[in-house]
This record gives structure tokens, sequence and C-alpha cells, in this order.
């Protein structure tokens, strides 16, 4: 190798090394910058009429904001559900909305809407096991979604209805208002007691909820 | 001869690390690049294959190849550098929906604009690969 070619294949190796780094230091800043904002806004956290799983004095809240026509939130919502078993007693689970999607509103608000006719998990574990059938991320096919919550035994007729109205309206409105503030910008977003995942994934998330678990164990 | 090959790799080395940033800014930053930053892209993107290979092996026509793309390069963000600029109707701009081309701060350099950094750098590239043709030449 010459030196000329050896010059080329430095260069490159720093080049790509300061990339790395660079990733590496605007991901902390950012998450930083995030913890900064969590810990001035605990109150937004977790809102009175939130959608809420599993023992309520649990030591332990994941907050998830997620939007209904979210892949990965799908695929995410077994993952959580799987904590949820591993940790019965210890953890519970709070659902945000993050209505990043066009139609994703109108889910949102039929969700809380099926809340009055005490069908929301079921509605929500049929919306999102439909998901690939309405939610195009073009043109979603709200009607699909509809039907597939009425298979649930919901009243969508009802719900529609329900979704109308301003106490929903303003559900919406608040849980937008905090994921603004909390920087929430892709779903889903995690929070355990307050602290958001190291980097994205199911490994981190399962590992940031056993390090809380065994911090309250104690 | 070996001051010469310095231009090709300092050309390299900011085609290099134009892209690097370009990379940063859309994919960890994520910022969605707009149209014109897509053509500009289009020209910065190659090069830094085209005069890497060039600079390995020594070779006069890598040059040769890049030119065309740094000037293509230059009359892209010069377009875009005077639509920022406000120099040019804005009517013009050929981004329908989507992202905005005439707000492409960069915050964290002091809200410097994007197209200025690619201007210069594609200018500079043209520069040195003019340089370096015109020295190498029999």
């Amino acid at each position: 190798m010459n030196s000329k070619k050896l010059t080329v294949a430095v260069l490159l190796g720093v080049v790509v090394a300061a990339f790395l780094l660079g990733i590496n230091f605007y991901q902390k800043r950012v998450q930083n910058s995030q913890m900064e904002k969590v810990s001035k806004a605990e109150n937004r956290m977790v809102r009175f009429n939130s959608a809420t799983l599993g023992p309520i004095g649990a030591p332990v809240t994941i907050v998830e904001f997620f939007d209904p026509a979210c892949e990965t939130c799908r695929d995410f919502y077994p993952i959580v559900k799987d904590l949820m078993k591993k940790y019965p007693n210890d953890v519970r689970l709070v659902l945000r909305y993050a209505p990043f999607h066009a139609g994703s509103d109108k889910v949102v608000k039929l969700l809380e809407a099926s809340k009055r006719q005490g069908k929301y998990w079921q509605t929500l574990e049929a919306i999102l096991a439909a998901q690939p059938s309405w939610a195009s991320h073009g043109s979603p096919n709200l009607d699909v979604a509809y039907q597939v919550a009425a298979q649930t035994g919901l009243d969508v007729k009802k719900a529609l209805a329900d979704a109308q109205t301003p106490e929903i309206e303003a559900v919406l409105k608040q849980d937008v208002e905090d994921l603004t503030a909390l920087e929430v910008t892709k779903t889903p977003t995690f929070f355990v007691n307050g602290r958001g995942l190291p980097s994205f994934g199911p490994d981190q998330l399962a590992s940031l909820v056993a390090d809380e678990v065994a911090k309250n164990k104690k | 001869m070996k001051r010469s090959w310095n231009l090709l790799i300092l050309a390299w080395l900011i085609a290099t690390a134009a892209t690097a940033s370009a990379l940063f800014i859309g994919e960890v930053m994520g910022m969605t690049p707009c149209v014109l930053c897509w053509y500009q892209r289009i020209f910065m993107f190659p090069l830094v294959i085209v005069l890497g290979i060039a600079c390995y092996s020594d070779d006069r026509r890598g040059a040769i190849y890049g030119l065309p793309m740094a000037l293509g390069g230059v009359v892209v963000a010069g377009y875009h550098s005077l639509l920022i600029a406000g120099l040019v109707s804005k009517t013009w701009i050929p981004c329908g929906s989507g992202v905005s081309c005439t707000e492409q701060k960069l915050e964290i350099l002091n809200g410097l604009q994007i197209p200025w950094l690619s201007l210069t750098a594609f200018f500079i590239v043209t520069s040195l690969l003019f340089v370096y043709l015109k020295r190498t030449s029999k």
C-alpha cells in the first residue's frame, strides 16, 4: 500500500468515526433536553382520565405515547403486555395518544368513546389487530376501523356520537399538548417512571422496567 | 505530482464532509430534505465515490468525471441560496407539498443556512478540481 492509498483509507476511517461519534453526541443531547423537559413537567405524564392497565398503586408506571395507526406501536403492544405479565404487581401501563398519522385523531376519539361503553381494551386490541386493513398512511380507511370496532360489540353509532362531545375533544387536545411539552416526536415513546429509553428498542424497554422494579423492591 | 494530488484529496475530503453532514442532518437529526436539497445530494454523494477512487488509484480522469457533478452542484446550490436570500421569486419554487425549500436553517450552527454551506462546498470542490486538472494537463 503506498502512502496515497493509506491516506485515503485513514481519512475515510476518520470521517466514519467522526460520524458515529456525532450520532452518539447528538442523541445524548436530545435525550438530556427531553429529560429536562420531563422533569419540569411531570404532571404531564399521567392525566386522571388516561387509560390505565394494571394495579393502580404499582410502583412502576410505563407511560406509552402511541398512535393507533403506527405499525411499531402495534408490534410493541404484545411486548408491553408481556412485561406486565412478568411483573403483575409492580407495573402499570398508562396509554397516551400521539395521533401523528392522518385519521388517527378520529380513531383516538372512537377509542375514548368506547370507554363509556366499558369496551376500551377490546376495541383497542381489535383495532390494532386489524391495523393493516385500515391504516394505510396515505389514505386511512376509517370505515374498516369502525367495522372492526363494531365486531367487539361496541355500539359504534353511539360511540361516534360520543366522540363528537367536547369532553373527548378535550382529552385529545390535552394529550397533544402534553406530548408537545414532553418533546415526543415519534411513536411509540415510552417513559418508565419518567425515564425515557436510552435508545429505542424492546430490550431497552425491558431492562429499564427491570431496573425500576428492582429499585422499588429495595 | 504529490502536491497536485493533495488538491484532489482535499476536494474529496470536502465532498465527504458535506455528504456526512447531509446524512447527519437528514438521518440523525431527522430534518427531511427538500426537493432542491435532493438535487444537491444527487451531485454531492457520487463525488465521494468518484473522487475517492481517483485519489486511491491516483487517477487524473476521476477529476474529469467529478467536475461536471461539482458544477451541477454549484448551479443548484446557487439557485437555492438565491431563493433563500429572497433574490428569486418564490413562485419558481419547484417544491409543491412537503418540505419548504426556503426554510433550511441549521439551528446548531447559529442558524447558518445549509444551502450556503452546500454552495461553498461545491464551489471549493470545483475550484480544486479545476486547478488540479490544469496542473496535471500535459
